[in-house]
């Protein structure tokens, strides 16, 4: 075994604890991350585990069959003028997956380093969020086998999709976030498969990982290649994800809708995907670390962080929830009061003091130290801003 | 490239006749050993030098002599790809090609085509960087002399080897050894390329035959299905609304009590469009059934008063309900009888010019009654039409045949006088 320390300190970050926990070398943390997936033995809790979730994919598949046959109002939209059930989950979908790319893009442009031990596995839960979230508006079409008509492309009707509408602009943004997602999360990937390619004994993984790793060799002409397309594409990505929910904020936006005709739409939007995406990552991070004996790499420093980043952003959706009630009375416009009012002391009231107190209120318990540093503590109140948004 | 042929170096290992030699590689244990050796080869003037690390290690591009890449500026023209073309595209299909008018807003926003347009120059670019660094790095590329020797398998996780190779004239596999255990390299090993033609098992090649037979299959089919026409009606996968579950007239239905699809009209009611009115306006003849072609029981004039407003109103009704046929000047020359003819209909009936004989010599009433009850191939409008936009038709058609056929004495004489100066 090589003993090669890894430089877990720089000069300026002497004072700050350090990115890993324990003496680690190189071969130990390629040991503890690869022995994951090289266990000869899947171990029972796994399949257990997967086969749960398979059996809700499967239910969520006939659900969709029963939805598709039957028609939307399944769902309950039964107007023209409200998405309801879809956008809902739509917009949360969306809005989980951006907490991914602000951690693999936004925090690399700012060179946080803590990023790299939870890059790989935020940008992972961002592909499947998208992949989520894109199940919504296309069924909600109501002929789902007609959604291609979505796509500009020559036809018959010689007709052209209308590109002055949000929802358009939202085909556009939803489908380039999850490629450019995918190509980012896959050219991160590609020296990691080579290390697996190399260190596989069967003939099968062999093929596998060698497929998929292109036959990356680590030459100092290829990294510095690599790295320079990583850092353009979290350079791309940025702007990317901060317009990605723009355009979905638009959907309401550019209504004339009272309560959502409203500019302070898309950086409230932006700030409640980057939250609601911590308290995701958190969610499933701290379980998945302490299954998968993960805890030198994923240290209660990268939880810290994330805890005040969530502390952060639940501050900045307070705050717009507060201005949205400000420009309602300044407005002066009584629809727009009515519809604020109504939202708190409506038929829907209940809803909005649980997403008050879910949001603003339960996230303030990460003031208190006690709150950032106990793991369980820590799920319990991403839990909580889960299920407020 | 070497164009001087190197004689091939007997290796350690057993010989093998279809091989030769491709380089050496030195394992090291640290990146700064690695550099201090990769400064020293670089300075003895080897060229064909390489690096493999497990992470990027800072300071290897100049040990190297490594030339900044160029992928920035492929990314950059994928943006401004992207960009331009998504504007483009936006502009002319809602503006030019399919001009798409929605709440009178301008056909070409700038503001409202920002949002795809930001989107594809992103995309493009990302394309541009992802596909730029395959290029650049000649990937992929699964089959390597590396992946040959066992050293090269840890370099991925925790060592870091220099390569040298072979068709570098400066090559020399002594002197490499010499000066890479002096920076502290543990192991040097030549490596081999494996140059035998190796032909590809018969299997794979049946597979691929025949993987890329039935990938040509559906092509085939749409290709042939464009090319040709078929009798029969087209495949219905999905039926949307063209076949829906319903009653037809003169059928039986078990909802009702009466056992009967079609519902009676109630008694005391008057259907939407019945109300009685003068039978000679909604028939154009006053006898009880339609007269025969010369009879004197047609109206001979237009019941209702003829206006400047319904000569226009019967107009607009002509243009759309009797030019597709008939032509906008009633010459029998309409796009659909342009059409008809073109495609050798056989079964096609060109309509008589409006301004023959026979048709202005009709009373005002049978003219009203074709249009009622058609005539010949020609179905009747009655459905389509109410009596009033017919009349306001049969109006505007007097005012048609007049334009061509007019006497002299047809004008009024003060009127007369005008024309003579204006012509």
């Amino acid at each position: 075994m090589s003993a090669v320390p890894i430089p877990t300190r720089t000069p300026s970050e002497s004072l700050r604890p350090p990115l890993v926990d324990g003496e680690q070398t190189l071969s130990s943390i390629t040991e503890t991350v690869c022995s994951i997936v090289e266990r000869p033995q899947t171990p029972r809790a796994w399949y257990i585990a997967f086969a749960i979730s398979s059996s809700l994919t499967l239910m969520l598949f006939g659900l969709i069959g029963y939805l598709i046959a039957t028609g939307i109002g399944v769902w309950g939209n039964n107007s023209p003028v409200f998405w309801g059930w879809p956008i809902v989950n739509f917009v949360f979908w969306v809005g989980i997956g951006h907490a991914g790319t602000l951690i693999s893009a936004i925090l690399f442009l700012f060179r946080q380093q803590w990023r790299t031990s939870i890059n790989r596995f935020a940008e992972a839960m961002t592909i499947f969020a998208v992949t989520c979230a894109g199940i919504f508006p296309a069924i909600h079409v109501g002929r789902v086998w007609l959604v291609y008509w979505l796509a500009p492309y020559p036809n018959q009707m010689a007709m052209w999709p209308n590109f002055r509408s949000p929802l358009l602009w939202d085909v556009f943004a939803v489908s380039t976030y999850a490629t450019v997602s995918l190509l980012f999360w896959y050219l991160g990937m590609i020296p990691d498969l080579a290390t697996l390619r190399d260190r596989a004994t069967s003939r099968v993984r062999q093929f596998a990982y060698g497929l998929f790793a292109l036959g990356w060799t680590g030459s100092a002409r290829q990294w510095h290649v690599l790295e320079k397309a990583y850092l353009l594409l979290a350079a791309l990505a940025t702007p990317l994800v901060l317009s990605v929910h723009t355009i979905v904020s638009f959907d309401f936006a550019v209504s004339h809708v009272p309560g959502w005709h409203t500019t302070i739409f898309p950086p409230y939007f932006v700030a409640g995907a980057v939250f609601s995406g911590f308290a995701m990552v958190v969610t499933l991070l701290v379980p998945a670390r302490h299954l998968f004996g993960l805890k030198d790499l994923i240290t209660p420093r990268h939880l810290d962080v994330m805890c005040r980043i969530i502390l952060a952003t639940s501050c900045m959706v307070g705050y717009a929830y507060a201005t949205e009630f400000f420009t309602a009375w300044y407005s002066g416009n009584r629809f727009e009061q009515f519809a604020f009012l109504n939202r708190m002391q409506g038929p829907y009231a209940w809803a909005y003091w649980t997403m008050v107190t879910c949001n603003v209120l339960i996230p303030q318990l990460y003031w208190f130290k006690r709150f950032r540093t106990s793991p369980w503590l820590m799920v319990g109140v991403a839990i909580c801003v889960n299920i407020g948004m | 490239m070497s164009t001087t042929v190197e004689p091939t170096p007997v290796t350690t290992d057993e010989p093998e006749p279809a091989s030769r030699l491709f380089g050496a590689i030195a394992i090291f244990e640290s990146a700064e050993k690695l550099l201090s050796a990769a400064t020293a080869l670089k300075q003895s003037g080897l060229t064909k030098l390489e690096a493999h690390t497990p992470y990027p290690v800072h300071g290897i591009d100049e040990a190297l002599r490594i030339a900044p890449t160029r992928l920035p500026w492929v990314v950059l023209a994928g943006a401004l790809i992207g960009a331009g073309g998504a504007f483009a595209m936006q502009h002319w299909m809602n503006g030019i090609d399919y001009p798409f008018l929605i709440s009178g807003k301008p056909l070409m926003s700038i503001p409202s085509s920002i949002p795809v347009t930001f989107e594809v120059a992103i995309l493009l670019a990302a394309f541009a960087a992802f596909f730029g660094v395959l290029l650049f790095n000649g990937l992929p590329r699964l089959a390597h002399p590396l992946f040959r020797t066992q050293v090269f398998r840890r370099v991925t996780s925790d060592q870091f080897a220099l390569v040298a190779e072979s068709d570098d004239p400066r090559f020399d596999e002594l002197r490499f050894g010499v000066i890479t255990t002096e920076h502290g390299a543990t192991s040097v090993e030549s490596i081999e390329q494996d140059v035998s033609s190796v032909a590809m098992p018969t299997l794979l090649k049946a597979a691929g035959v025949s993987l890329v037979a039935l990938a040509l299959i559906p092509p085939v089919l749409i290709a042939q299905a464009r090319a040709t026409t078929s009798e029969k009606p087209r495949i219905h996968p999905i039926q949307d609304m063209d076949f829906q579950a319903k009653f037809k007239a003169q059928t039986t239905s078990p909802f009702f009590d009466d056992g009967r699809a079609m519902r009676l009209q109630i008694s005391g009611t008057v259907a939407r469009g019945d109300m009685p009115i003068d039978p000679a306006i909604s028939t154009g003849y006053t006898s009880d059934a339609p007269p025969g072609p010369e009879s004197s029981q047609w109206l001979d004039s237009i019941p209702i008063s003829p206006t400047i407003e319904l000569m226009a109103r019967g107009r607009e009704r002509f243009n759309i309900f009797c030019a597709a046929c008939h032509g906008r000047g009633g010459d029998g020359d309409g796009i659909v009888t342009v059409r008809a003819l073109e495609l050798q209909q056989g079964t096609w009936v060109k309509p008589i010019s409006l301004h023959d004989r026979s048709v202005r010599d009709q009373p005002d009433g049978r003219l009203f009654n074709t249009i009622t009850n058609g005539v010949r191939k020609m179905p009747g409008y009655a459905s389509q039409i109410k009596p009033e936009d017919r009349w306001a038709i049969v109006l505007y058609l007097r005012a048609l045949q007049s334009s061509r056929n007019a006497q002299p004495a047809d004008v009024p004489a003060d009127v007369l006088e005008t024309l003579r100066e204006t012509n």
